[in-house]
């Protein structure tokens, strides 16, 4: 089929994840007319990599995965094995400069026109080298490459006044490490540029190699918060590509192990976001109730985030009718106490005072940089791949639950505040239904790797949309894999967010998204 | 104010009455009592996240909720590696963060205790040694203890912050 009437060809996925189409666009030009023409019809972009396949006798590949009103349109553009190059997309989708730069980093495709500073390569590598290049030469036996340290060329601010502050890449508390670059007058914040690429550990070049199972592993350590999420965008991944539909058994265990993931980081950031508004009660009560939550986890699945329980072909822990009990009894309880405690929230002046106005975003912009997940839908945008939408239908067992999506207009912290509470109200309701209806079934299929083989999934984690693109090899292991953080499209929204306000609300700020590092540096 | 307060009241002190077996609760207590007998003062922890996946910050968060009251009892996470007694460092060191965990470590005034946590911060983990990761926290910094698990529990991180000091 096609898509806006552009001149690629789209087939759909198999499977029983969400909607995903695969299409190749002719050349770059082809490309880059479908992206506007997504951006027209009010599309974002997901994810964007790049492949070396000369072993294969090709060149390089671009992969380029959009989300449109239907589902996911994945485009690949072949490019020629000398000097690979492709038209800048981040004039259309200013969130693509980041993942370009990381493609042009890892693999070496250039991308024509916009900033080309480098992204994840810091000074642990030299330039012209890129390792995921498949005859990318060993760094030196026993010493590696030298670690130099790196200059970047941050944008300068003139002005009478204006002044920089360096913060990172370790910061302050216990968080991930990264580079705030602000420039202030006063304690005003002018400008803030990220550098990231500090978490890089090459989880890319890591699955490379590796079987299913394996990948599985790491799929799950992406991003530790989110490992649900990204276990099952994983798992749809390869049982699209291998044509496996797991049982309705193991998807309903899924999503009940996706819905608590959700719970748990969000009464972990509400009570966090109460802390950096110096109310401390707020995460003294969170965390305790976040707590109680986690030992749940350990007590039914036998870890308390649920690491490596959702395999592909299905999921490795079964529940039993005590514990899905305990489980429901738990979910009503958990509903009183952030009732409770919400009210306390929205009733706090003081609390209130430093949420509202704070840190704003619109729409407009949200839908400028792509934005997905809480951030998005807290600027109005009914952005949730859980839920029915006009042309668009989620998967089992999304389906058949009436998932609403949580939305707030206002688009500052008090917004994402907001949004918080109330997904945490809607996957309680979740989670009971789930419980309460759980099909019998397989726990778990085989999945036979078959060569050659690619698949898409989506995934709607509680930080935003995961998206994993898997290529498998003529024996079955993984050629490539890139999994992708909605941090990506966030960060930089976080920048904008914070202009206007002052240094000292920044943590509440950062907070209030709370993005991935590892997720986006990978 | 007054349901706040009520909210407080009505959940009491959780620190005492663990949920889980008794044995956790008494081994949570020896544990704390016996950190700070041996240090007869507060202990102060600078956490360095090097590269980890943020699943060990999820425990290490943990340890200064109610149950765990890491912080209540003295043992404290400070902003700065300067005012810090002991670096809680997660891996696998990434390269690009080889450099400041080794600037981290040269600000934490002597003695010093490190303690590696996690897999990854013992061995590299899933991730390893490569072009991007220097894996094992001990293959930049002299690390005193391991702590293992993937994360590893909020008591396995107080038994190794123990393990640490007694070595220390």
């Amino acid at each position: 089929m096609l898509f806006h009437a552009e001149p690629i060809e789209f087939t759909l996925q198999e499977g029983d994840g969400a909607p995903a189409w695969r299409g190749r666009a002719a050349d770059g030009d082809d490309l880059q007319r479908f992206a506007v023409s997504v951006h027209r019809h009010g599309g974002r972009i997901a994810a964007l990599w790049g492949e070396d396949v000369r072993p294969m006798g090709r060149g390089f590949t671009l992969h380029c995965v959009f989300a449109l009103d239907e589902g996911h349109a994945w485009v690949t553009l072949d490019l020629p094995a000398e000097n690979p190059a492709y038209p800048d997309l981040a004039g259309i989708f200013p969130a693509a400069n980041r993942m370009q730069r990381a493609t042009r980093d890892l693999v070496g495709i250039a991308f024509e026109g916009g900033d080309q500073r480098p992204w994840l390569r810091h000074g642990a590598w030299p330039e012209g080298w890129y390792p995921l290049r498949h005859d990318a030469p060993s760094p030196p036996e026993g010493i590696g490459f030298a670690n130099l340290p790196s200059d970047y060329a941050f944008v300068q601010m003139g002005g009478e006044g204006a002044h920089e502050i360096p913060v990172g890449p370790i910061h302050a508390g216990i968080i991930e490490p990264g580079h705030f670059r602000f420039t202030v007058v006063g304690e005003r914040v002018l400008r803030l540029e990220q550098r990231l690429g500090y978490q890089h550990k090459g989880v890319e070049k890591r699955f490379i190699g590796m079987d299913l199972a394996e990948g599985s592993r790491l799929a799950g350590r992406i991003s530790g918060d989110a490992t649900c999420a990204y276990a099952w965008a994983y798992a749809v991944a390869a049982e699209a590509a291998c044509g496996v539909e797991p049982s309705g058994r193991a998807l309903g265990l899924r999503a009940l192990m996706l819905e608590r993931e959700r719970v748990a980081n969000h009464l972990g950031d509400l009570g966090a976001l109460g802390n950096d508004a110096a109310f401390a009660f707020g995460l003294t009560q969170f965390m305790r109730l976040k707590e109680d939550w986690l030992r749940l986890n350990a007590r039914v699945f036998g870890h308390r985030f649920m690491m490596d329980r959702i395999v592909p072909g299905g999921v490795a822990v079964d529940i039993d009718g005590a514990a899905l009990a305990e489980i429901g009894a738990q979910c009503s309880a958990l509903e009183r106490e952030v009732k409770a405690l919400r009210s306390i929230y929205d009733e706090h002046p003081g609390l209130q005072d430093r949420f509202l106005t704070l840190g704003p975003i619109s729409a407009e912009l949200a839908r400028e940089l792509s934005l997905t997940g809480v951030a998005a839908r807290a600027t109005g945008l009914l952005l949730d791949g859980r839920a029915w939408r006009h042309g668009y239908e989620p998967p089992v067992p999304y389906a058949g639950l009436g998932v609403r999506p949580a939305s707030d207009e206002r688009g500052d912290v008090a917004a994402r505040v907001a949004v918080r509470f109330d997904e945490v109200f809607e996957s309680l309701r979740l989670i009971r239904a789930i419980a309460g209806n759980l099909p019998t079934g397989p726990l778990r299929l085989e999945v036979a790797p078959k060569p050659g083989v690619e698949g898409l999934g989506v995934i709607e984690g509680w930080r935003g949309e995961v998206v994993v693109g898997l290529r498998l090899d003529a024996q079955g292991r993984i050629a490539r894999a890139h999994p992708h953080d909605p941090s990506w499209q966030a960060w930089p929204a976080l920048e904008f967010a914070v202009l206007k306000d002052i240094v000292p609300d920044f943590p509440l700020i950062n907070k209030s998204f709370n993005l991935s590092y590892s997720g986006a540096d990978l | 104010m007054i349901p706040l307060l009520k909210r407080i009241f009505r959940t009491g002190i959780v620190t005492e009455p663990l949920p889980e077996a008794g044995e956790a609760k008494a081994e949570i207590e020896r544990l704390q009592d016996e950190i700070l007998t041996i240090l007869g003062r507060a202990l102060t922890i600078r956490e360095v996240d090097a590269g980890s996946c943020n699943g060990c910050e999820l425990e290490i968060h943990a340890l200064n909720n109610a149950y765990y009251n890491l912080e209540g009892r003295g043992i404290k996470f400070v902003a700065s590696p300067r005012h810090a007694d002991m670096l809680l460092v997660t891996g696998p060191v990434t390269r690009n963060m080889e450099n400041a965990l080794r600037i981290a470590y040269d600000c934490t005034p002597d003695p010093k205790l490190v303690v590696a946590v996690g897999d990854c911060g013992c061995t590299g983990g899933i991730f390893g040694e490569s072009y991007a990761s220097c894996g094992a926290v001990d293959n930049v910094v002299a690390v005193d203890v391991r702590v293992p698990g993937c994360p590893p529990t909020p008591l396995a991180l107080m038994q190794g912050i123990l393990a640490a000091v007694k070595r220390g």
